[in-house]
């Protein structure tokens, strides 16, 4: 059984949103928040590719997933260093804590 | 086959990093599913940015989330009720995959014929040069983010100050 490329990448993509969104939803820890966002950004990584191939133009498609790769990089690193901070400031990284932001 | 193996261990390896209790071991699934999707870019035809992405993805990001847990200290794994119930959690996420199937599957023609046949450079350097402008912004905005984050001895001096 040999299924065409285009149609395992889609299910590849909407598996991972699935997954980042689930993770999104359950998590109470902030660095894991982070994680889940990272598995979300790397479907639509795949997504962006998926439609560069399928509309004949892979070079945009890779441009602009190279875009989001550093936006990515640099939202990640700015919630790590926020991670950290929050976890020396209130000493927890439990979101429902955090939420009243009362020290 | 093997694309669908590939997929198989990159949805595996996602759901680990999203459900497993210690940080550390969810930083490591992350890099699978980051180096898993690397492959799959590769076998779409997009060589370049699977590079990067396996440099970036899963290594950068990678040692840069173990830099900060190693810093922020891992919290022990307490059993906490999630803020969204765990089944309502599933439901949504169940929907949205099934919104996205229901829109995209349709939608997924044959492809089309190759009609840009320049290279990534050029493409990137000529055709998206405002891509590039943004991506240098955000460096240097992210940058100063983290050293304004991370200066905590100017901040306790501040305070000293008062």
């Amino acid at each position: 059984m040999s299924l065409p490329l285009p149609l395992v990448a889609a299910v590849a993509v909407l598996g991972l949103l699935g997954v980042g969104l689930l993770g999104l939803l359950v998590t109470r820890n902030l660095i894991k928040a982070v994680v889940a966002m990272q598995v979300l950004v790397k479907g639509a990584l795949l997504a962006l590719v998926l439609a560069g191939r399928l509309s004949g133009q892979v070079q945009t498609g890779q441009t602009m997933a190279l875009t989001v790769i550093v936006a990515d990089t640099i939202v990640s690193v700015v919630a790590l260093a926020l991670a950290v901070q929050v976890r020396r400031q209130f000493g927890t990284l439990d979101l429902q804590a955090l939420s009243t932001l009362r020290r | 086959m093997f694309d669908l193996l590939i997929v198989a261990a990159m949805l595996v390896c996602a759901f680990q990093a999203v459900r497993a209790p210690r940080l550390l071991i969810a930083a490591l699934w992350l890099a699978g599913a980051s180096a898993l999707t690397a492959l799959m870019m590769y076998r779409l035809g997009a060589p370049e940015v699977a590079v990067i992405e396996l440099s970036v993805g899963a290594g950068l990001v990678t040692v840069l989330f173990v830099f900060a847990i190693n810093i922020a200290g891992e919290e022990p794994p307490v059993t906490l009720r999630s803020l969204v119930p765990a089944p309502l959690a599933w439901v949504a996420a169940l929907c949205a995959v099934g919104l996205g199937v229901a829109m995209a599957l349709p939608n997924l023609r044959a492809e089309s014929a190759l009609v840009q046949s320049e290279r990534f450079a050029t493409v990137l350097w000529e055709r998206r040069s405002l891509d590039v402008l943004l991506q240098v912004v955000l460096i240097g905005g992210g940058v100063l983010a983290v050293l304004g984050l991370l200066a905590e001895g100017r901040a306790d001096a501040r305070k000293e100050l008062k």
